[in-house]
């Protein structure tokens, strides 16, 4: 990665998600390895817990305006807000300022903390202006856009575009790249059997591009395509493109198992 | 229900919170109406002569119309004559005669025969004038009148339009003009009963989005386009 | 129309179950999308063209009463009449009443959604006028009398031997044995049919695309050219429109007309827009000696100023069904009304209550495309989630997922308290996967392992190992 001027450290507040949080380390610390390589200084404060879009999506505008208080608050001191996941980043830049219309202080407040937030492959290209080199990745990989990152948060050419600079990395893309997975939060636990069609197409689209794994920047995606791929038998390897990017993809693939017994 | 009609504008005045009937903006929507300004007109047709016709021969043929052309309107009843046999069609047609369009020699051409009059279903062929065309989708502008019945364009399974190459535009809102220009009446209106815009024959993809030509209107749409002056 | 929307989710798991259903949608998502893709490319207008389109819906919506009664004046100068009705009984009333004016024994109808809504023919059939739905589609559905999957395309639900039974069925007085198995087959058979109801009929009812206050003419959009042979044979023709359908110029309706065939089937025009100003003149050969435009308001009112107001700008294209993935996988059927898809799940509730389409909303994950690809750039999304706002705080939500969000919630809110469950619990799953990486079962998440594996996590949360790793880097609390 690239040198940054010693002078002032940018300083990231890396908002790691909940799910990266709880189900998958390694992407948090692929992230901060990334932000760190291109010259940032990161902090992961102790004070963030989920982003408040499950309450939000479901309606529950009270509690996730509590959570995203909460946030604000942790957040709004760093130059930046980076964000491993399309979804969250959407939430906090998108959805957190609608949150407080009667509240004209707490409104000012989360549209500068959106003004900061950026999801981490788009802020990796279009602010630090990153290139990577040095990694290396033997095999073939298909990427998800995931529908926040893509349609929210305007993520497309920049995970390819790091992902090129990866050696040993060919990108097959899927013809359905831009579809939803289908796992939509609540959606898959409410509606299993429509969300269950629609990561059937996904998987068989995915195979159909013959790579032997799968990235997306989601979690949530990653998680609800592995756990599909792993029920149908398929071998394809799931990963956050994160770990592949900092070269910490020599891990357990998401939902694989820990020693080779399975 | 005779106070539908109040109750619904108080409804909407009410919705938009604007209780004032009439006001400045019922003024700028009149005025709106009036201007009637073109929104963005897409580059597409705006052409030269030449390449505007070709562009129109292409559109149309793009969505399965066919195109010939003729240097006179004395050359319509032979290139008439000429597709119908070609298709294995009936020598008959039906058309109106006295028309404020091109004025069509069909008694010359002995081996057609030409009746007069709007469509009723039986013909197999029908004859109709455009008033335009438009390049930009290839397609054909028709105005009901005494002249150029609506039922001419829409019953028969063959329909052939002559066209003439003075009257094909780049774009609609030429038409839209042209029509304020050429038709207004001392009432200020300009629409006739009905303006047809068609672009190639008559279709329908609803039995498993096969695509299947002549499903109420014709199914063949063969466009004359006459040259010279008009 | 019997609204079957309250049960979306025993009607969405017989859909996933029906195989030629999804035959019939796997050829809609390989066609239309794939369409409208190529037309939107080759028009470099076209983004611009959405905006401007966008615009002027928006623009008349602001200004609705003024174009609504500059339309009517238009109208009555070119010799029709406009019947303003406030509901759904109202416009089936006044029909009623014009036909029985007009002595009609049937009346031929080309597809209008607004006449779906109304339930205009099982009313007409119910006082002795014989309906005749002349769109294929249309006409198949109602033969079946089955409501359309589709706003665009009403039969996109059915196989052509499911088609060649129905007409087997109702077609008596043909020859049993005929050879229906090819589309061209069905296809000419409908229109002999249907050929003889166009000249038979007394009264053409049709709906309307667009309405055009400028000129008071009415804007119909077909392929078939059945709303032609419905307006130009008949003695009568009655237009059904609703409010929102105005716009002010044939300028503005052409900008319309340039965005809306590219985005509903991919052609760069329909094959017949057609623009009916009053009745028949003076000289006319052909035309209706009638002509009536039935207003109708039915909830229209109820929207304008409120959260669903942009609703009001939609053009009926269709392209939020045909890029939606949960209308891929479910059909239109699933939705249980008129309308399906994205607009439909924003529309439904509006129409016919938000406690009878309660489903509607939830059933999207969001994803956005339906924004992406609408030609008035309507963000369906922020509506849906709208309707779930008003659901939480009507206590409409189940009770077993707002105690879940509410746990969620408060944890969330309590970062020290999520932090000891957090490790806690990631802790005990952990173990439990014993190396395996996943389950293959879980009690509170049933949903998705019936179709998933759950992928385990590793054992220790990101930010106790980050801060246990890395204490001089802990940043701010
Ligand atoms: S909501 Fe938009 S995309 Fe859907 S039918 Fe209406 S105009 Fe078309």
């Amino acid at each position: 990665m690239s040198e940054k001027p010693a002078t002032l450290p940018t300083h990231v507040g890396l908002f790691a998600t909940c799910l990266v949080d709880l189900t998958r380390p390694q992407v948090g610390f692929a992230s901060a390895k990334l932000l760190q390589d291109a010259g940032c200084q990161v902090s992961v404060p102790k004070a963030q817990t989920c982003c408040g879009q499950p309450a939000y999506n479901a309606g529950d505008n009270a509690d996730a305006r509590a959570i995203a208080t909460k946030t604000i608050k942790a957040f709004e001191n760093f130059d930046y807000v980076v964000v491993p996941s399309g979804s969250c980043a959407g939430m906090l830049k998108h959805h957190y300022p609608g949150l407080f219309g009667d509240d004209p202080d707490m409104a000012a407040r989360a549209r500068s903390l959106a003004a900061k937030t950026h999801e981490l492959t788009a802020f990796l290209v279009d602010v630090l202006k990153v290139e990577v080199t040095g990694v290396a990745f033997d095999g073939t990989v298909t990427y998800h856009d995931s529908c926040s990152a893509l349609r929210e948060m305007g993520v497309k050419r920049q995970p390819r575009r790091l992902l090129a600079g990866v050696g040993g990395l060919s990108l097959k893309e899927a013809k359905e790249s831009e579809t939803c997975c289908g796992f939509g939060g609540l959606f898959c636990v409410k509606y299993p059997e429509i969300s269950g069609r629609m990561v059937d197409a996904k998987v068989d689209d995915i195979v159909d591009t013959g790579a032997g794994t799968l990235l997306s920047g989601d979690l949530g995606c990653l998680m609800n395509m592995a756990g599909r791929l792993h029920r149908r038998g398929i071998a394809t390897e799931v990963r956050h493109i994160a770990e592949v990017l900092a070269g910490m993809a020599d891990g357990p693939a998401i939902g694989a198992a820990e020693k080779k017994t399975d | 229900m005779s106070n539908a009609r109040g109750e619904i504008l108080g409804a909407i005045r009410t919705a938009l919170k604007r209780p004032e009937a009439y006001g400045a903006e019922n003024i700028s929507v009149q005025q709106r109406i009036q201007a009637h300004r073109a929104n963005l007109i897409p580059a597409r047709g705006r052409l030269g002569t030449k390449a505007r016709v070709d562009l129109f021969i292409r559109e149309a043929e793009q969505v399965q119309a066919t195109v010939a052309r003729v240097s006179a309107p004395a050359g319509v009843p032979r290139e008439v004559a000429r597709f119908l046999a070609k298709n294995n069609l009936p020598m008959r047609l039906k058309t109106v005669l006295e028309t404020s369009g091109k004025v069509i020699p069909w008694s010359e051409q002995t081996l057609l025969s030409v009746e007069e009059g709007r469509a009723d279903g039986s013909e197999e062929v029908c004859v109709s004038q455009a008033f335009a065309g438009v390049a930009e989708s290839g397609t054909l502008v028709m105005l009901s009148g005494a002249d150029s019945p609506t039922t001419l364009n829409f019953l028969p399974p063959t329909h052939i339009v002559v066209l003439g190459v003075a009257d094909i535009a780049g774009d609609y809102e030429e038409i839209w003009d042209r029509l304020r220009r050429e038709k207004t009446t001392e009432a200020g209106r300009f629409m006739p009963r009905t303006v047809n815009w068609i672009t190639g024959p008559s279709r329908s993809a609803d039995i498993e989005q096969t695509l299947l030509l002549g499903a109420h209107g014709p199914l063949r749409l063969h466009i004359v386009i006459v040259d010279g002056d008009a | 129309m019997e609204s079957t929307a309250a049960n979306f989710k025993e009607n969405a798991l017989g859909a996933l179950g029906d195989a030629r259903l999804r035959d019939a949608l796997d050829k809609l998502s390989g066609g239309f999308p794939e369409n409208r893709r190529k037309a939107a490319e080759r028009l470099p207008e076209f983004e611009a063209l959405r905006d401007q389109a966008r615009d002027i819906k928006h623009h008349v919506l602001e200004n609705l009463d003024h174009y609504l009664e500059a339309f009517e004046a238009r109208v009555v100068e070119a010799g029709g009449t406009v019947h303003w009705c406030r509901t759904a009984a109202e416009a089936r009333t006044t029909i009623l009443r014009l036909c029985k004016q007009a002595g009609a024994k049937t009346v031929t109808k080309s597809k209008s959604m607004i006449g779906e809504e109304i339930a205009i023919n099982e009313h007409l059939e119910h006082h002795g006028v014989e309906p005749v739905e002349t769109d294929l589609g249309e006409y198949i559905i109602q033969l079946r009398r089955e409501p359309p999957s589709h706003i665009i395309a009403p039969a996109i639900h059915l196989s052509k031997e499911q088609i060649a039974d129905t007409f087997r069925e109702k077609h008596r007085d043909l020859l049993a044995d005929r050879p229906l198995e090819e589309p061209r087959a069905l296809l000419e058979e409908a229109r002999g049919i249907l050929r003889e109801k166009f000249v038979a009929a007394d009264v053409g009812l049709t709906g309307a695309n667009m309405l055009i206050a400028e000129t008071g003419s009415t804007v119909l959009v077909t392929n078939e050219g059945n709303a032609d042979l419905t307006y130009s044979l008949p003695r009568v023709h009655i237009v059904l429109a609703s409010l929102e359908k105005i716009v002010p110029t044939l300028e503005d309706a052409t900008t319309i007309l340039r965005v809306l065939a590219r985005s509903a089937t991919g052609q760069e025009m329909s094959v017949y827009n057609t623009f009916c100003t009053g009745p028949k003149r003076p000289g006319d050969l052909d035309g209706p000696e009638e002509f009536h435009v039935v207003l109708l308001d039915n909830g229209r009112t109820d929207m304008l100023g409120g959260e669903f107001h942009d609703m009001l700008r939609c053009i009926r294209c269709g392209a939020c069904l045909n890029h939606c993935p949960i209308y891929k996988s479910v059909g239109g059927h699933a939705y249980g009304w008129v309308y399906s898809g994205p607009m439909g799940a924003v529309l439904i509730p509006n129409l016919i209550g938000m406690e009878n389409a309660h489903d509607l909303p939830n059933a999207s994950t969001l994803c956005g495309k339906c924004e992406e690809v609408c030609p008035v750039r309507i963000p369906l999304p922020r509506m849906l989630r709208a309707w779930r706002k008003r659901q939480f705080e009507a206590q409409n939500t189940s009770k077993a997922a707002r105690a879940g969000l509410r746990f969620w919630a408060f944890f969330a809110g309590q970062p020290w308290l999520y932090r000891i469950f957090a490790n806690l619990a990631v802790g005990a799953l952990h173990k439990l996967s014993r190396g395996r990486g996943r389950f293959r079962r879980m009690a509170f998440l049933g949903g998705w392992t019936t179709l998933r594996d759950l992928p385990a996590p590793a054992g220790k949360t990101f930010i106790s190992q980050w801060h246990g790793k890395k204490p001089s880097e802990s940043g701010h609390e």
